[in-house]
């Protein structure tokens, strides 16, 4: 038992260090995934200043930005992840190993959050100190413990969604590209979510990120505490509960369906 | 249609069995049986005493696979990289991972490559990789799934070699080893079983398969134009099999026949005469695996074009 969990624990690294090692080798990749983001919040920026909303909006769209940068790499890097694998032949690879499966996929997520947190930081820094946006933080610990719970909750539905998409071919490409901009849309990443109707405010709230990104700016940016952002706190934690578990059980049953049917190192379908 | 049909074989420790059969046979579906990638829909299979469907784990720490054609890896990783990162899916310690890819890099001639990012070698050195990378957790049986497709012939003879000489001069583990090459099969194999349609069709020595054929007659003929017609050949009394290799480049057909007896091969010139063919060449031909087949089949592996790859 504690063999096998510390032989997990070293396919869990490896898959880690595979996504850090490969994700930071190429600059032109690490510089286009820093610039990119910055130039879309900016965009926005400006078209809030010359609107003349309330300068919140900047520190707004700065969090949105950069926890943004956390839901594409959930999708691209987390999601679409297996049908790469599949297409490279590394996917046939991992079965035929004696690990469990949850392994890779929590190597893959904590190698996402390495790489990603690096990416994000650059991006706030660079928002904050380019656009002048104040940080009201007065509970650090409150803050660490939303971003924490929030990046746990969405990589928690990438490790979901890696399993459902693990049979698919092309269309896990296509169910990434469809989930991208409603979730941007939704989550209210770019304004407040407050501004949207009831119906739609009820529907974003089955998305983790739209709890996170409104936890983090009320506590970050407005200045807010423990006891105005417990819900948050709460939802995020039972979308964790939900999803891991869920995602083993997705990943078991998905791969066994892909057996079944032959389907788990099909290629170009 | 079935992929497999009542496929039964048994493989002894140390031996490097091959299954033979053109695209679409079913040697893939098998190895993919066998190696916990497929369920049976029906029977049972063990690998190194364990059930591939019960007891998948088990059956995972023993085994390895290694596919032609494939190039697992990461390419903007180098290739000690590579080798360490899947050291690490077999729970290997850093000090034994190192001195593995230390050893498997010599031996596979990848050593002045170690540094080199995967994506900047060649087919032949990818599959050396790949090789490397199934042999990191010394696995007692290795399945090898066309593992020279598409390689040069040196490349080919150097992986060919190694793999002998692990699993009989170090005696390191069991083979099975699926192929349309048929020198392959007859180089390496002590054992081989001849697949078609999901079907075993004979599994014997090489050696054993071909003399067997020894009652038959083969001949060569090499004829003029491409468009040439063998149908008649279906019709005629005491032809076992043949197979045809057309070459547009010549204008030429190389036929080859297995007959009961010379008689029967006098009647084929004949035809071929009527047919205004000219025979460029003919000779006697000593059996091989291919003849094995086309004995048993009536065909050669070229004439299953419209079979799908399994």
């Amino acid at each position: 038992m504690r063999e096998q969990l510390i032989h997990n624990l070293r396919a869990a690294y490896a898959r880690l260090w595979v996504r850090v090692k490969g994700g930071n080798r190429e600059p032109q990749w690490l510089i286009a995934e820093m610039i990119i983001p910055i130039l879309t919040l900016s965009a926005y920026i400006y078209m809030y200043k010359t609107l003349e909303a309330p300068p919140e909006f900047t520190g707004f769209v700065i969090i949105g930005g950069t926890m943004i940068a956390f839901w594409s790499n959930v999708l691209w890097n987390m999601s679409a992840q297996f049908y790469w694998e599949k297409e490279t032949g590394n996917l046939e690879i991992y079965f035929v190993t004696p690990i469990s499966r949850m392994a890779i996929l929590l190597g893959m997520a904590l190698g996402g959050i390495v790489n990603t947190t690096l990416r994000a930081t650059a991006i706030m820094v660079a928002g904050i100190l380019v656009f002048q946006v104040p940080l009201v933080i007065n509970e650090p610990f409150t803050a660490l413990l939303m971003f924490f719970l929030t990046i746990t909750a969405l990589y928690a539905l990438g490790m979901l969604f890696a399993s459902l998409f693990l049979m698919y071919g092309r269309e896990a490409w296509h169910t990434a590209n469809l989930l991208q901009e409603p979730v941007h849309f939704l989550s209210g990443s770019y304004f407040p979510k407050s501004l949207m109707p009831d119906m739609v405010q009820l529907v974003a709230s089955l998305i983790p990120l739209t709890f996170g990104l409104d936890g983090i700016r009320q506590i970050v940016i407005l200045g807010k505490g423990f006891s105005d952002v417990w819900i948050h706190l709460v939802a995020l934690t039972v979308f964790i509960i939900i999803l891991l578990p869920l995602a083993k059980f997705a990943l078991d049953y998905m791969e066994n369906l892909g057996k079944k049917e032959g389907r788990l190192t099909l290629r170009w379908q | 249609m079935k992929a497999l049909d009542q496929v039964s074989i048994s493989i002894e420790q140390g031996e490097i069995f091959g299954l033979l059969g053109p695209n679409g046979a079913g040697k893939t579906t098998l190895i993919k049986i066998l190696s916990t990638l497929l369920l049976p829909t029906s029977g049972e299979a063990y690998v190194g005493g364990f059930n591939v469907v019960k007891e998948s784990n088990k059956v995972r720490r023993v085994i390895s696979l290694v596919s032609g054609g494939e190039t697992p890896g990461y390419g903007i990783l180098s290739v000690r990289e590579n080798l360490w990162f899947f050291s690490q899916l077999y729970g290997l310690s850093s000090s034994k991972a190192k001195e593995e890819i230390t050893r498997l890099t010599k031996d596979l001639d990848l050593g002045e490559y170690a540094n080199t990012r995967m994506s900047k070698l060649s087919t032949g050195y990818k599959q050396r990789l790949n090789f490397a990378r199934g042999l990191l957790n010394n696995p007692k049986i290795l399945f090898l799934d066309e593992p020279t497709l598409g390689l040069d012939v040196l490349t080919s003879k150097k992986l060919r070699g190694y793999i002998v000489d692990w699993a009989k001069r170090e005696m390191k583990g069991t083979v099975l080893l699926t192929t349309h090459y048929m020198a392959e099969a007859d180089e390496m194999c002590d054992r081989v079983a001849i697949i078609d349609r999901g079907k075993i069709l004979v599994c014997d020595s090489p050696l054993k398969l071909k003399e067997d054929l020894k009652e038959n007659v083969i001949m060569k003929v090499e004829v003029s134009s491409v468009q040439a017609d063998f149908g008649f050949m279906d019709k005629l009394e005491g032809v076992v099999g043949y197979s045809q290799t057309r070459s547009i480049q010549t204008d030429t057909t190389t036929l080859k026949v297995v007959v009961r007896d010379e008689k029967v091969f006098s009647k084929i010139t004949s035809k071929l005469q009527e047919q205004k063919l000219k025979i460029l060449s003919e000779s006697k031909a000593e059996p091989t695996l291919e003849d094995v087949y086309i004995s048993l089949v009536g065909r050669g592996f070229e004439e299953d074009a419209g079979a799908t790859s399994a």
